[in-house]
């Protein structure tokens, strides 16, 4: 391993970019103008001594006097990360060159940056907006950004579609061209799916061009459930930002908010009692069994086994129920505070995890006499949507999805917290890629899971199950970065502080956006029939992608 | 441990009675009992349109398995298609852009047709009332007949909120005089 303050790496990187600056805080933060991002990027990605080829999490910036971007950028072989931030502080032109052909994933999360901040990212293949509709007025999450209802009113015109989207290309003499590029041409033939699908989970739109009954292209339209999240956290106290997380993923709702609660903690260096650490834990891994539990009803629903729904959900409430007693909700649990959890855990919590523990296996087994030894099943997800490793990287697909491709990608053994670093438990990796591998790595973190609990049961220390924190909590001025594993992958919270008592910029990194990023190139190719196994192997929530 | 649970006291839960006060007008006795017949057919199958956004839509999908199963009342016949379907249940946030589908698929119904607003989010907007893009309330949409509150509402006031619509169209007339109007969008 190697060191990212090492004086080598820093003359590499001031040959590329001359003008960088670097700031060694917690995490190492290289600054660069706009001029030079591109090349530094580059060479980031793609030298021996750094190979950051994980893109984590991109967060469009306003810091009012200027307009930028800070990325977080991981080494998958190194096991480093680094920040690299640029601005320009042009605020009616912003432009910044585009990274997307070095990472793929900066795809879509430029297109999220232009949509909120109006960055135009040049030598991108695709700027249209994401999230809002075409013709919003103004950015918003710019901070001087113009919230008047009646330049946006809720329009109940339908969304023209449009099939072309503007290219901007960097010229000689520091100016820039646009271009137009057709998404689909004239001739091709669209069908939609979604917003309102059944297959798609959620409200997600697909356009997609066949040929035939072969998929040529997706094209994935998203804030059909965008909520603003981001936005409402820089007026609302740290507190008050947590209840927001369990809705994101709300089938991750305690580990989203496990990310919130130790990003901050980490930020004002609270000390968090091993009891803590224990419950959240426990919690953590109820949260991914009845998360998987879903994911297999789910598929197995959208695949035509209409009876394996009603198994899964049989199995999820008794994960439910567990929870109930303890926090008092079903799905959105505001379990997690600042300091701690909200109160104790109920006194039958463990005896109805042992039992758990002991009813399960053999539910799973029938699952497996169900639905995964079914031939009809296998020859629907065997072979389909094969994703490369390389590629899980370059887009960023975590969790079981990434697992599934081969990427060793589980947070949980990478970056431990909690009390993960204290128990064993084996991370599901497989190499086929295919939905088939995405579908047996879940059923195995299942297991796994239980495992997990069973080590756990009986060692919970005795303690506090909060420490006091002050009734007003401000944050140090920086950055701040956290990270999950969540059900569905890597789950980020960046946090932006001046000191104040609210955020000045909150980022969630979301595990889903990647996931229907790689639709488009794991459907290409096949029929549309495998979309629908594809997008249920791959189990975005879409209230994650949108936030 | 003891954890002390505010709730309303039974005895103060009133359920509205004002609905069937309208029939108790009285109609004429062979429309009315033809009527009476029709009504308990239709409330008792009543299918919603699988429309779910966000997370009031999985405790949506938790009603519909086997622990609360709300196909004992007749509502398990999810349609994928508006134009087969009696009610939209309105699970989760409506934003701006999904605004105009929402629309849509309602006028796609076929009357008469039925909304349920789910969760605080559908009633008003609910914790994202203040956000840039959420709608406050769907019923600045479209018309709605019965809110259920909650975030998320639990699986008990979802049936609730079900067998309160029954009553509403339990009460309906289709032959012997009008006290349903033809609904407008405000
Ligand atoms: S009311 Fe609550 S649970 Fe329901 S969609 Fe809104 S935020 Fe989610």
């Amino acid at each position: 391993m190697i060191n990212i303050n090492d004086k080598c790496i820093k003359d590499k990187i001031l040959s590329v970019a001359p003008d960088a600056a670097f700031d060694e805080a917690a995490i190492f933060t290289v600054t660069v103008p706009a001029e030079q991002y591109h090349r530094l990027a580059h060479c980031l990605r793609y030298d021996a001594d750094m190979r950051f080829d994980y893109l984590l999490c991109m967060t469009g910036m306003d810091w009012g006097d200027a307009l930028g971007v800070v990325n977080l950028l991981e080494s998958t072989t190194h096991d480093q990360s680094l920040f690299l931030k640029t601005a320009v502080t042009d605020r009616e032109n912003p432009e910044i060159p585009s990274v997307a052909d070095i990472w793929e994933t900066a795809i879509l999360n430029e297109r999220e940056v232009f949509d909120y901040f109006g960055i135009r990212f040049t030598g991108h293949p695709d700027m249209r907006r994401i999230f809002l509709r075409n013709d919003w007025v103004g950015y918003p999450l710019r901070k001087d950004y113009n919230a008047d209802e009646a330049l946006n009113p809720v329009r109940l015109a339908n969304e023209e579609l449009i099939d072309t989207t503007t290219v901007y290309e960097a010229v000689a003499g520091g100016k820039t061209e646009a271009h137009t590029r057709t998404v689909f041409e004239e001739g091709e033939y669209v069908v939609n799916i979604g917003p309102q699908h059944p297959a798609t989970h959620g409200v997600l739109h697909f356009r997609v061009s066949l040929e035939g009954e072969t998929v040529k292209k997706v094209d994935v339209n998203c804030g059909y459930i965008h909520r603003g999240i981001e936005k409402m956290c820089e007026s609302l106290t740290y507190p008050q930002a947590l209840g927001y997380t369990d809705r994101l993923d709300y089938l991750g709702a305690h580990q989203n908010r496990h990310a919130l609660c130790m990003c901050i903690e980490e930020a004002l260096g609270l000390e968090i009692p091993d009891r803590v650490k224990v419950i959240r834990t426990i919690m953590d891994e109820l949260q991914r069994l009845s998360s998987h539990l879903l994911f297999w009803s789910c598929l197995c629903m959208d695949l035509g086994a209409l009876t394996a729904f009603f198994y899964g959900f049989r199995d999820r409430e008794k994960v439910l129920n567990m929870m109930e007693e303890t926090t008092g909700g079903r799905l959105i649990q505001s379990y997690n505070v600042i300091g701690g959890v909200m109160n104790d855990i109920h006194p039958d919590l463990i005896k109805r995890i042992k039992e758990f523990i002991k009813y399960l296996p053999p539910m799973l087994k029938e699952y497996r006499d169900v639905f995964t030894g079914n031939v009809i099943a296998q020859q629907r997800m065997k072979d389909i949507g094969v994703l490369a490793k390389e590629m899980a990287v370059a887009f960023g697909v975590t969790g079981p999805s990434g697992r599934a491709s081969g990427w060793a990608c589980d947070v949980r053994k990478r970056k431990p917290y909690a009390a993960y670093d204290k128990v064993q438990f084996k991370e599901a990796v497989r190499t086929e890629g295919d939905s088939f591998a995405r579908y047996l790595v879940r059923i195995e973190e299942i297991e796994q899971s239980l495992y997990i609990l069973e080590q756990l049961a009986d060692n919970i220390p005795a303690g506090d199950y909060a420490v006091k924190t002050k009734p007003v909590i401000k944050l140090p001025e920086g950055r701040f970065f956290k990270s999950v594993e969540a059900s569905r992958g890597e789950f980020g919270v960046y946090i932006e502080s001046r000191g104040d008592k609210n955020p000045y910029r909150i980022k969630f990194r979301s595990p889903c956006l990647p996931l229907v990023d790689v639709v488009d190139t794991l459907a290409r190719g096949g029929k549309i029939a495998d979309l629908i196994a594809i997008g249920g192997t791959l189990d975005y929530v879409v209230p994650d992608i949108d936030r | 441990m003891d954890v002390k649970i505010k709730s309303m006291k039974y005895d103060d839960f009133k359920d509205n009675e004002a609905l069937e006060q309208l029939r108790a007008a009285g109609t004429n006795i062979i429309m009315g009992s033809l009527d009476k017949l029709i009504d308990w057919g239709r409330s008792n199958s009543l299918w919603p349109l699988t429309f779910a956004t966000s997370c009031c839509g999985i405790e949506y999908m938790a009603v519909g398995a086997a622990r609360y199963d709300f196909s004992r009342f007749g509502f398990e016949v999810t349609r994928a298609s508006p134009r087969q379907a009696d009610f939209i249940m309105v699970a989760g946030t409506i934003v701006h852009k999904m605004a105009p589908v929402l629309k849509r698929l309602y006028d796609q119904m076929a009357e008469p047709k039925y909304v349920i607003a789910m969760g605080a989010c559908a009633i008003s907007g609910g914790p994202f009332k203040d956000s840039y893009h959420v709608v406050k309330g769907v019923d600045t949409i479209i018309p709605v007949d019965v809110y259920m509150p909650g975030c998320p509402p639990r699986p008990e006031a979802l049936l609730y909120a079900l067998m309160q619509l029954q009553r509403k169209v339990k009460v309906e007339k289709f032959f012997g005089g009008v006290n349903r109007k033809e609904k407008r969008t405000k």
